[in-house]
């Protein structure tokens, strides 16, 4: 029987077998149970929230405050002290709120959490799950829609992790929590709703593996977080135009399954990367530098890429629309790289 | 003090009018007729009021992603607020920035942050900068109770004592940062004692009293303005509504509300101006009535103004597009 979940109680779920499973497990953020200080006024309180988004919701009555600590806004704090907590021997898994908020800790994940290892030696490890919320398309503005996931990959030391589906949601965080090393771990604030195919079991997918989430032959779309829900949308519209896609999520960003990428570019010589972030030094620009770096004479027409654009994400819905890649943006993308391909053909057949 | 009535009138017609602001905007926002965040000021009138009207027209403010009030008790054209919630080209970022970072250079307001404390280094450095430039003007910056827990209070407040820089900090202590109760969190007790290692002076005040604000924020600002040095204001006070709209508020205890709203800014300015005779029943429903037929008015206005023109999207991004 399939059990239907969505992505948020997927990775509630997750969150509570870690915590059966490991007494080092503990969770620590703003608000992730809620109503701390009233406990004793007023029980109802404890746990109401569970987060802004209700992902934490229930834990707190299962685990107590010890492990589901609601922390002052103090991010450098409680991001520094689980990185201590984690050396120590513990499995702390902090929340920062909103990825735009990571720039108060940041010190703390760029020079100690992702180098402690690497400049000790090899003597230390950090096994915590820094577990964030990215977005844009939520009216939210500039300061709370940002994704930033290349900021992180582009840091040596730390991995990054951004589920699409609640199975991977599941099963990605609890290989997270299980990794010896820093995991940022992504959630896309559009997508917790999005619901699919649970198992009620614990299981993990290794960091690191890519999914083809849809095969075809003509064309690789990488899609990025929710943008691979986009690419899909896309990939049904051009099937009807008698264009077959082939749409892949990456699902870790570092480690970057590029094998699977790679073969499958080399396979349908055309590649449209959809990564709603800004463009410069991006997953899109990352993931097309790597085949023209190594797929450059298997590609038959030019990489492509739809994104967000070079300006912080407004807040005025109609401008807000324009930021986030859509589906007519991804099938022009991938309609002129074919026709690009087409036309080169063409060209060479002619002898031009 | 002797109370002149249209400055009585002045305190007043700013708190209704950020009371009738936040109302609407929570009803049009339960109504589905906003998007984004509102986060509402209801219930800490007083403190906006009662200090920003002691500012001179030069001076600056910093504020939050709470920052209605602030923007009203500073005079901000009501159109342009609105025009900024509903994301139109009339509104004061013309429509980038939202219900959050709805602010008015040109009043000296330089921004609504979305980021807790992050509005308080930069108001130590415009006050540092008036100071250089030869200016007496001073800053403040508006934050919640749980902003004192960000470095960027603590290296504000620091550098501030050290450099002189005319900045007043202004905690509105609403009693939670988002549903985390003051009690459990401010492990200081309270953020007056949070000033004093940094020999910064501090005040804590009854925040929904608009005269005691008013009164301490008199002080203060002097205080800044002829010594150049950085001052800080406690305001105690409830934030009647959750976080945000949509919070559920079920950590809150059922009597709370009701007990604070016994005390509301607007009731306690309606007793104490009304007992004396200062001012009558009637002068303050008349300008309450005002209030809510110009803030209708600009909701009303806001909901005919265009939308933004595709091409804005790319501008502003830097001073000059390349
Ligand atoms: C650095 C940072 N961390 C977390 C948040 C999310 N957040 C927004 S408001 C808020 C609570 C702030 O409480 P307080 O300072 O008391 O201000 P109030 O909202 O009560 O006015 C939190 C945690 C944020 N915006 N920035
Ligand atoms: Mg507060």
């Amino acid at each position: 029987m399939t059990r239907e979940l969505t992505i948020k109680d997927a990775l509630n779920e997750a969150l509570r077998q870690a915590m059966e499973a490991d007494d080092d497990v503990v969770l620590l953020g703003e608000d992730i149970a809620g109503g701390a200080g009233r406990d004793e006024a007023y029980p109802e309180a404890a746990d109401a929230w569970g987060g802004p988004f209700g992902v934490t919701q229930g834990l707190l009555g299962q685990f107590g405050r010890d492990r589901v600590m609601d922390t002052p806004i103090a991010e450098t704090g409680f991001v520094g002290a689980s990185i201590g907590m984690a050396i120590a021997g513990m499995r702390p898994v902090p929340e920062i709120m909103y990825v735009d908020f990571i720039g108060t800790s940041f010190d703390q994940l760029l020079n100690h959490a992702a180098k402690l290892r690497y400049l000790y030696g090899g003597k230390v490890s950090v096994p915590m799950t820094v577990r964030t919320v990215t977005g844009a398309g939520f009216r939210a503005a500039g300061e709370h829609s940002q994704t930033l996931y290349s900021l992180y990959t582009h840091i040596p030391g730390l991995k990054v992790v951004a589920p699409a589906t609640p199975y991977d949601a599941k099963g990605l965080l609890l290989a997270a929590i299980q990794d010896s090393d820093p995991v940022i771990f992504m959630e896309h604030k559009r997508l917790y709703m999005t619901t699919g195919h649970v198992p009620e079991e614990p299981y993990t997918i290794p960091l690191g593996t890519a999914s083809i989430v849809r095969a075809g032959d003509d064309v690789t779309i990488i899609g990025v977080q929710k943008m691979v829900h986009t690419a899909l949308e896309a990939a049904t519209e051009l099937e009807q135009q008698g264009i077959s896609c082939e749409v892949i999520d990456p699902r870790s960003y570092s480690p970057l399954d590029t094998d699977t990428i790679l073969t499958s570019i080399r396979r349908t010589g055309h590649l449209v990367v959809v990564d709603e972030s800004h463009p410069r030094c991006s997953l899109a620009t990352d993931i097309s530098a790597l085949a023209a770096e190594h797929a450059f004479h298997d590609l038959r027409g030019p990489v492509r890429m739809v994104t967000g654009t070079h300006s912080p994400v407004p807040f005025s819905p109609p401008l807000e629309d324009l930021y986030v890649p859509d589906v007519p943006r991804i099938v022009d993308a991938v309609r002129s790289t074919l026709d690009q391909g087409r036309k080169g053909a063409e060209a060479v057949a002619h002898g031009r | 003090m002797i109370e002149d009535r249209d400055t009585l009138l002045g305190l007043w017609q700013r708190m209704t009018r950020i009371r009738r602001f936040e109302e609407r905007a929570s009803t049009d926002k339960e109504a589905d007729l906003l998007e984004g965040y509102i986060h509402n000021y209801s219930g800490q009138e007083a403190i906006a009021t009662g200090i920003i009207t002691q500012l001179r027209a030069d001076d600056w403010i910093t504020s939050t992603y709470r920052n209605h009030g602030h923007s009203i008790a500073r005079d901000v054209p009501l159109e342009a607020m609105t025009g900024e919630l509903l994301g139109r080209t009339t509104g004061v970022c013309g429509g980038k920035g939202g219900s959050m970072h709805a602010v008015d250079q040109d009043l000296g307001m330089i921004g609504g942050m979305g980021i807790v404390a992050g509005g308080m280094p930069i108001a130590a450095g415009a006050a540092l900068a008036a100071r250089r430039r030869g200016q007496d003007r001073v800053a403040v910056t508006f934050f919640g109770d749980g902003a004192v827990h960000q470095g960027a209070f603590h290296e504000s407040m620091t550098f501030a004592a050290l450099f002189n820089c005319p900045v007043i900090f202004v905690c509105e202590n609403n009693l939670y940062a988002e549903t985390t109760a003051v009690d459990y969190h401010l492990i200081a007790g309270s953020v007056i004692a949070m000033a004093e290692p940094y020999g910064v002076h501090a005040t804590q005040v009854d925040g929904m009293d608009v005269f005691a604000v008013r009164d301490a924020a008199e002080q203060l600002i002097a205080r800044a303005r002829y010594t150049g040095r950085p001052a800080l204001l406690e305001a105690m006070t409830y934030r009647y509504g959750g976080q945000y709209e949509g919070d559920t508020q079920t950590y809150k205890p059922p009597q709370e509300v009701a007990q604070w709203r016994a005390r509301d800014p607007l009731l306690t300015f309606r007793r104490r101006v009304t007992e004396p005779g200062l001012l009558t029943h009637g002068d303050l429903d008349e300008v309450a009535e005002r209030s809510r037929v110009e803030v209708a008015d600009a909701f009303a206005a806001a909901a005919l103004a265009p939308w933004p023109d595709p091409s804005v999207l790319l501008t502003d991004v830097y001073t000059e597009i390349s």
